[in-house]
């Protein structure tokens, strides 16, 4: 029997490489089929009609003229008359025709009547909070800020921001024999076909979906949604194809949003530095549903604590899991009001976050302190470092900040399926996705690791629910888990050849191994058999073996519990209110690297993502119409290429990470960005620009506040 | 029925035809779909449509018939009509860069012209750069660097790279900035883009690889 442990370090050869993603060719040319792309004979496009108004009742509904439009196929209600309105967006009517123009048109010539209330879509003001709060209190921290040396008090918050996926939320639906084909824009293949039961009258094993490129989900893709539910209706009730996405409006408005957070933080340390109290109230909105209130403190847990929370209910679209739900808004209310506090106290930032340490979970404690020298060496700190408030003179202000995150990661529930064939191919089937992360090709390097073989020696099929099923990517829970089920899978395959092959040289299994693209004596590596030659010793029946992972904190071959430190280097020009990236370091660690281009790639996206939000995107809302006012992607603003300065990316590597197994990173490097950048920009101005993002109305309010109090 | 595409290679351009729909604004009727003098109107002076009518257009080198209604944008026409689904419809407002072509040599945003606005021209998708199993030194570039991640975007990066090397074969870090300026990634690959540029104008410049790709 082959060892399943991952082999040590000296021995791997394809795990822990650089090698180019295996879709990359499909991508960059072109040739890559989304959800959006995919075409079939009688395609019918569908659009959706949103609600004008966020609040009141849709009285009534006249679908006539649309339906008498040359061209239309099919419609379908999606509020009925007598129906309230909850948010601005909200689905009304679909309509599938036989041209996307047409369809376009169609949604014009809907008449729809709305009693109009006024909407609620203010979440700053706690006093609308209806919800019942949540309290906790650790230790005394009454008595511990009484006896503090130093306390600050500070209000923190971050904007609702959306997932803004390039590709919107949809889907294409077929009714064919019986069974429903579903191309979706997914990161759950193998969990979305149960959600389409009701919708198509179908049991789920008569729909299958196909999945093999989708353009971005960050937590915002698990389901079918409303809109994914109307289009089966429409291709049912049409007997036709229909493609339906959503418009960039609706996909800004109603495909999901995080949350926001307010903050009231008071936070109290000794004269040495070390925090001794924490208090704080947070609220905010993630639209009707309840509010996810970030964690605080965050990563620290200090002795003595008291934490209030409590969301309001607004008339926005729903909130979807965004990568690392609530960790983002706790990280960056806790990192900014722990450098106010070192501020305050006359202490270097980076001292301060090493003193503190003791409050973060044990396990993680050296890693930390590992990260956050090895960041400030790679920035320069101890050059670059100085107080608050950048003394030199002229209006551009340069500073350093630092974030501190942690996440889980472990694998969720996997199987994979390995076929070695008599002709040597070799083939990995998984019911996984890939959401650009890179999973297709981490598989087929585990499986080619495993079977001692070249990347294309495997082809690796995913994307489909035909496939045994694989958890949905959210949490960074993929890579655990199709790393452990695809290796396990590989090693059960691997362990029949050699049978075949022990037989044939009259020798135990257990003294061969594959490498090299050879079955060989693993005390004698000169005696070895070609891998075609070994397959060929199937005969006509290929090997196929199933692999599973079930989810838990640790196994053989995964783990969880990261670290992570980032540190931003900004200017600010003081008169103008515009914060520049100079730089943005991530220093990262995620046990075991499958392949380390790629896990780099998700680091440096993930700071591009933080630059976003920490200085461009929010939602803007209209308090008398309810209606958010950007629902574009000129004015709901992404980073472009210079606006993100300089980018570094240290993954930790080495033995202690190896030891701990395969761990996810999709959530953790996009948690500390606006963290780093605020106490950056703090630092660069002197005073604390307190809501994110800090866009520079924000910074010159900020700047005119502190004069204002001097 | 097929109908013969108009040649309306010569002669046409877009003042023209917005010319002839604003001498025509004062009439109030529109000519009917389908009628055979809509195609033969060669100078577009007065104006067609509502209803489909047929042109062709030069895409990647070939002459592509097309039947679209007159309000139909470049970009739904490539994707809805000839196939070609590289070029993404993701803000379809002119902001966001993945719809990339290139018109005649410089890049523009397909969902801001119509199809009908591109008579004449020679559109290069990224489709007509290079395929899977024969990329073009920036297609190349982008796998080797890992300009993409989820690729959505990717298409409309690679044209954009394409058409600015064409001006620039080795851009200083500036005109990188400026001249990508324009597209818009969510998941994160500007780092990998902007190291994808450089090496592509490197092959380029070095002649190992021929042309940068795409008709002028």
């Amino acid at each position: 029997m082959t060892s399943i442990n991952w082999p040590a370090r000296d021995k791997l050869k394809v795990i822990g490489t650089r090698l180019d993603r295996l879709d990359g060719p499909a991508k960059s040319s072109g040739a890559a089929k989304y959800s959006l792309d995919i075409q079939r004979p009688g395609l019918l496009y569908g659009k959706i009609l949103g609600s004008p108004i966020a609040a009141g009742t849709l009285k009534s509904l006249d679908t006539k003229a649309a339906e008498a439009l040359k061209g239309v196929a099919v419609v379908h209600v999606m509020t009925d008359p007598g129906k309230p309105i909850n948010w601005a967006g909200q689905e009304i009517v679909a309509i599938a025709a036989e041209t996307e123009e047409i369809a376009v048109e169609a949604i014009r010539l809907v008449k729809a009547e709305y009693e109009r209330t006024q909407p609620q879509v203010d979440d700053t003001n706690l006093e609308k909070a209806e919800g019942r709060p949540r309290t906790r209190t650790d230790g005394d921290p009454e008595k511990a800020f009484s006896e503090a040396a130093a306390t600050v008090s500070g209000k923190y918050s971050v904007a609702m921001i959306t997932h803004c996926c390039l590709e919107p939320h949809g889907q294409v639906s077929e009714f064919r024999d019986g069974s429903l084909q579903v191309w979706p824009s997914t990161q759950n293949v193998s969990g979305y076909a149960g959600q389409l039961t009701q919708s198509s009258g179908l049991e789920a094993n008569k729909i299958q979906i196909d999945c093999q490129y989708m353009g971005g989900g960050f937590g915002s893709k698990f389901g079918p949604g409303s809109w994914g539910n109307a289009c089966v209706a429409l291709a049912k009730k049409a007997g036709k194809p229909v493609k339906m996405l959503l418009d960039r409006d609706l996909e800004l408005m109603i495909a999901g949003n995080r949350p926001s957070a307010h903050a009231e933080v008071k936070i109290g340390a000794d004269k040495d530095g070390k925090v001794t109290a924490w208090d704080s109230k947070v609220w905010g909105t993630g639209g009707m549903g309840n509010y996810g209130a970030p964690p605080l403190p965050y990563v620290f847990a200090f002795t003595n604590r008291s934490t209030f929370s409590n969301g309001i209910r607004t008339n926005r679209g729903p909130a979807q899991a965004w990568r690392a739900p609530g960790h983002p808004q706790g990280c960056a209310i806790t990192m900014a009001a722990m450098e106010d506090l070192a501020a305050k106290l006359g202490i270097d930032a980076l001292e301060f976050y090493l003193k503190n340490l003791e409050f973060a979970p044990e396990a993680l404690r050296d890693t930390y302190r590992e990260e956050l020298n090895v960041a400030a060496d790679l920035i320069d700190y101890k050059r670059k470092a100085h107080p608050r408030g950048d003394k030199t003179k002229g209006p551009i202000k340069r500073g350093l900040g630092i974030s501190l995150h942690t996440w889980g990661g472990q694998g969720h529930n996997s199987a994979c399926d390995v076929t070695i064939n008599p002709d040597g191919s070799v083939i990995a089937a998984i019911g996984t996705q890939d959401l650009g992360v890179g999973t297709r090709t981490c598989v087929g390097m585990v499986v080619a690791e495993s079977l001692g073989l070249p990347l294309e020696a495997v082809q690796v099929h995913i994307g489909k629910n035909a496939y045994p099923a694989s958890g949905g990517s959210g949490g960074s829970t993929t890579i655990g888990g199709i790393s452990s089920s695809s290796r396990r899978a590989a090693i059960a395959a691997l362990d029949e050849l050699l049978k075949k092959v022990a037989d044939e040289l009259k020798i135990s299994p257990e003294k061969l191994e594959a490498a090299e693209g050879k079955i060989r004596e693993i005390d004698n590596p000169q005696k070895s058999i070609a891998w075609k030659d070994a397959c060929k010793l199937l005969g006509q029946m290929s090997i196929t073996q199933q692999g599973r992972h079930a989810a838990a904190a640790k196994t053989e071959l995964t783990g969880s519990g990261v670290g992570g430190v980032q540190i931003a280097d900004v200017s600010v020009d003081i008169e103008t209110g515009l914060v520049t990236m100079n730089e943005m370091l991530a220093v990262q660690d995620c046990g075991l690297i499958i392949n380390l281009k790629l896990a780099e790639s998700q680091v440096y996206g993930a700071l591009i993502m933080g630059v976003t939000y920490a200085l461009f995107e929010e939602t803007v809302y209209d308090g008398q119409t309810g209606r958010m006012l950007n629902p574009d992607m000129e004015f709901y603003r992404l980073a472009t290429l210079p606006d993100v300065g300089k980018l570094r990316v240290h993954m930790m590597t080495g033995k202690k990470y190896d030891e701990q197994g395969v761990i996810g990173l999709g959530e953790p490097p996009v948690i500390s960005p606006g963290a780093a950048i605020s106490n950056a920009v703090a630092n660069a101005i002197g005073v604390r620009v307190p809501h994110l993002p800090l866009t520079p109305d924000r910074v010159l309010a900020a700047l005119e506040n502190a004069e204002a109090r001097t | 029925v097929q109908q013969k595409p108009p040649d309306v290679s010569s002669g046409f351009s877009r003042r023209e035809f917005l010319r002839g729909v604003g001498a025509s604004s004062a009439a109030t009727a529109l000519l009917t779909a389908g009628m055979p003098d809509d195609v033969e109107a060669a100078d577009f002076t007065r104006p067609v449509g509502p209803g489909e009518i047929q042109f062709s257009l030069s895409i990647n080198g070939r002459d592509q018939n097309l039947s679209v209604e007159p309000r139909t944008t470049l970009l739904d026409a490539l994707r809805n009509r000839l196939d070609l689904t590289g070029a993404k419809k993701v803000c379809d407002r002119g902001t966001c860069g993945a719809c990339t072509v290139i018109k005649d040599g410089r890049a523009i945003y397909s969902c801001t012209a119509l199809a009908i606005d591109v008579v004449g021209s020679k559109i290069t998708t990224v489709e007509g750069l290079g395929t899977p199993e024969k990329l073009s030194p920036v297609q190349a570039a982008f796998v080797h660097h890992d300009g993409q991640q989820c690729g959505f975007c990717t298409p409309g990066f690679v044209v954009a790279c394409t058409a600015m090397l064409k001006q620039h074969s080795s851009p200083t870090p500036e005109q990188v900035r400026l001249g990508l300026g324009g597209n818009l990634c969510r998941c994160g690959t500007y780092a990998g883009i902007k190291d994808a540029i450089v090496e592509a104008g490197k092959m380029v410049s070095n002649g190992r690889h021929g042309d940068v790709g795409g008709a002028t």
